[in-house]
């Protein structure tokens, strides 16, 4: 009985194991015919998750319209947050005859640089980051997240009554980071006695903590917040129960919430997916950074229909918008 | 920085320790059932995601709040009676048999968020609902007494959990099948039947643990919505020795360091974010290195039980 007791067990583990592996792999378009590029992407996060994985995925359907399905497919591994199953998925799709690899989170960076070398034929690319390791089938990304930030203090800004602002990070790291401290001098440098108050809460996923540090800031007096990662989707539930207004980053979450959501830095990664594409076609499979920006639109500041924002408010943030885009602006964050 | 520590913020950061501290109750109290009888559940997070799924798409979907806490029990009874055929029927291995429940409910609560919802949404949930009376005691009525339900009856369990387990009969059963199994059984109390019982209620009060958080707290679902909390859960059921008062006391202990160390960051209070988040994790360890001097856990805990025959 014994044995027996512990076969099923581990039948029925490895069946569980195969349904939470399953439940990962979204195969978007099948691949059959030789002539289409061919792009696998590895997602920390789901890839409806508002924030982070979404804009990526938003941005790979996009160029699939724009391309037809006959020349474009992709398939998608989300919430891939166990940085060893990523590197497992990534190398078995560099194993097939992808075109394109994408490892969209910058925790996937040391895989990379293991894998990429292995497989001279593939060309891969991994961000938020800067570096492209100087190995040359590697391409980086990143966003100046800062300059949205730093639209949407502006912004906050011209809209807080109470002259206290709250801030919901994730980890002092990367994108983040940037967000929240462009936020802060956009707020700082429209009106200097605001306070902004800016807690992190040591995870991109901790909806609970989110939520909580949102009611900490409303206690605090905040009568505006942002903030940056999936997890936010905590703090616009309070958000919204409590009628303080919102200020969103990486997608846009106006659908959320729509009367208290403000506007939304939109990450629109196709600028970038499109340029890799068009090299690897030409034969280049890596070496190359690039970072989103309001200049190259592949920042953009999305403002929520449902909001009635005042029309000189706004203008005053596509001022800023303008200003960091031409020069004139300083923001202060990350050589901005 | 002159209010740093007025009346209100204090009332404010105990409100806010009740209610982190909901979740945790609920799906502590119900691991202490499973663990006081022998069982180590590792599965109470996956049980959590479960519940915390059905109970948001009853909600979702018809706006039944009552509805939704009944399946998030229903789901994590099945869960729980899975958890107990596994390590009482077939006397699996109960760490690994656990963790697969925990990715069961992980990868599954996933599946059916991206087959039946798709993307994030929010619901109404739970409205807070102020005591009569009571909620106007200064002081304690804003903390205690202007909660939702679903944040009450996680610490009514409390006082009902140790009436039960230290004051009836059923509660020395769990006990003595926890301690001496033989014994139990050799006085004619089934092993197995109170280990069901003890696993399937954990797995109940497990499965409302996530739906506290879906449609009482949070009002959201997302993939892996816990991140993790049901793991603390166990941790505060060896904080708590395996007594319910103890595990309560754990659960404010860490979620009130956890308020705290929020609102010191939300003041301005210069100590680096990643020195703040830790500290309920030292202090959870801490205290549960000097509190595992003193308390000794169930002699049968995790181990299965095989009748000599």
């Amino acid at each position: 009985m014994k044995k027996f007791g512990k076969l099923v067990v581990l039948l029925m583990l490895v069946a569980i194991f195969s349904t939470a592996c399953g439940a990962a792999e979204t195969p978007v378009a099948p691949a059959e015919t030789a002539g289409p590029f061919k792009v696998a992407v590895v997602t920390p996060s789901a890839i409806n998750d508002l924030a982070f994985s979404q804009s990526m995925y938003d941005a790979l359907v996009t160029i699939q319209g724009e391309m037809g399905e006959d020349n474009f497919q992709f398939v998608i591994s989300d919430s891939m947050f166990v940085v060893d199953d990523a590197a497992a998925a990534i190398r078995d799709y560099a194993s097939e005859d992808y075109d394109l690899i994408l490892a969209h989170g910058s925790q996937y960076g040391s895989a990379l640089k293991e894998i990429a070398p292995d497989f001279p034929e593939t060309s891969f690319a991994w961000g938020t980051a800067g570096d492209t390791f100087d190995i040359p089938n590697i391409f980086a990304y990143e966003a100046f997240s800062q300059e949205g930030g730093y639209v949407s203090g502006v912004l906050a800004a011209a809209l807080t009554k109470s002259n206290v602002i709250g801030v919901v990070g994730p980890v002092e790291v990367g994108d983040a980071k940037l967000y929240v401290d462009g936020f802060v001098a956009g707020v700082k440098a429209t009106k200097p006695d605001v306070t902004v108050n800016v807690n992190y809460t040591g995870s991109f996923s901790d909806v609970a903590m989110a939520s909580e540090a949102a009611q900490t800031h409303i206690g605090a007096g905040a009568d505006v917040m942002s903030g940056s990662a999936q997890m936010v989707v905590g703090a616009v539930g309070v958000a919204k129960e409590k009628g303080v207004l919102w200020f969103g980053t990486q997608a846009d979450q106006a659908s959320l919430a729509p009367d208290i959501v403000v506007a939304c830095q939109v990450y629109d990664w196709t600028v970038v997916v499109r340029d890799i594409i068009s090299l690897v076609q030409e034969g280049t499979l890596g070496g190359k950074a690039y970072a989103l920006s309001l200049e190259n639109k592949g920042l953009v500041m999305s403002y929520n229909p449902g909001y009635d924002l005042p029309a000189d408010i706004k203008a005053q943030g596509e001022a800023a918008a303008k200003g960091i885009v031409d020069g004139t602006v300083t923001i202060g964050v990350g050589g901005k | 920085m002159e209010d740093l520590f007025t009346g209100s913020v204090l009332i404010g950061l105990l409100a806010s320790a009740i209610r982190l501290a909901t979740p945790y109750l609920y799906a502590a109290i119900g691991e202490t059932f499973g663990q006081r009888s022998g069982v180590l559940n590792l599965g109470v997070d996956g049980i959590m995601l479960m519940g915390a799924f059905s109970g948001f798409y009853v909600v979702f979907k018809t706006g039944d709040l009552v509805g939704g806490v009944l399946l998030a029990a229903l789901v994590g009874l099945l869960m729980g009676l899975a958890m107990a055929f596994i390590s009482v029927t077939l006397n699996a291995e109960q760490g690994i048999s656990g963790i697969g429940v925990y990715l069961f409910g992980l990868g599954m609560s996933d599946l059916l968020f991206q087959k039946l919802i798709n993307n994030v949404q929010t619901v109404s949930g739970f409205p807070v609902a102020p005591i009569p009376i009571l909620s106007k005691i200064p002081v304690l009525g804003p903390i205690l007494f202007t909660q939702n339900v679903l944040v009450y009856g996680a610490y009514l369990l409390v006082p009902i959990a140790w009436f039960v387990l230290n004051k009836t009969t059923l509660g020395l059963k769990i006990r003595a099948v926890g301690e001496n199994p033989e014994a139990a059984d050799t006085l004619g109390v089934s092993v197995a039947k109170v280990r069901y019982f003890t696993v399937t209620l954990g797995g109940v009060l497990s499965g409302i643990a996530g739906a506290s958080l879906s449609i009482a707290l949070l009002n959201v679902f997302q993939f892996n919505l816990t991140n993790g909390l049901g793991f603390i859960a166990i941790a505060l059921v060896y904080f708590g020795g395996w007594r319910p008062t103890w595990v309560l006391m754990g659960s404010l202990i860490f979620s009130f360091v956890n308020a705290l160390q929020i609102w010191v960051q939300v003041v301005g209070i210069p100590i680096p974010s990643d020195i703040a988040v830790m500290t309920p994790y030292i202090l959870t360890i801490v205290v549960l290195v000097i509190s595992a001097q003193r308390v000794r856990p169930p002699s049968a805990l995790s181990k299965a039980y095989e009748r000599l025959e």
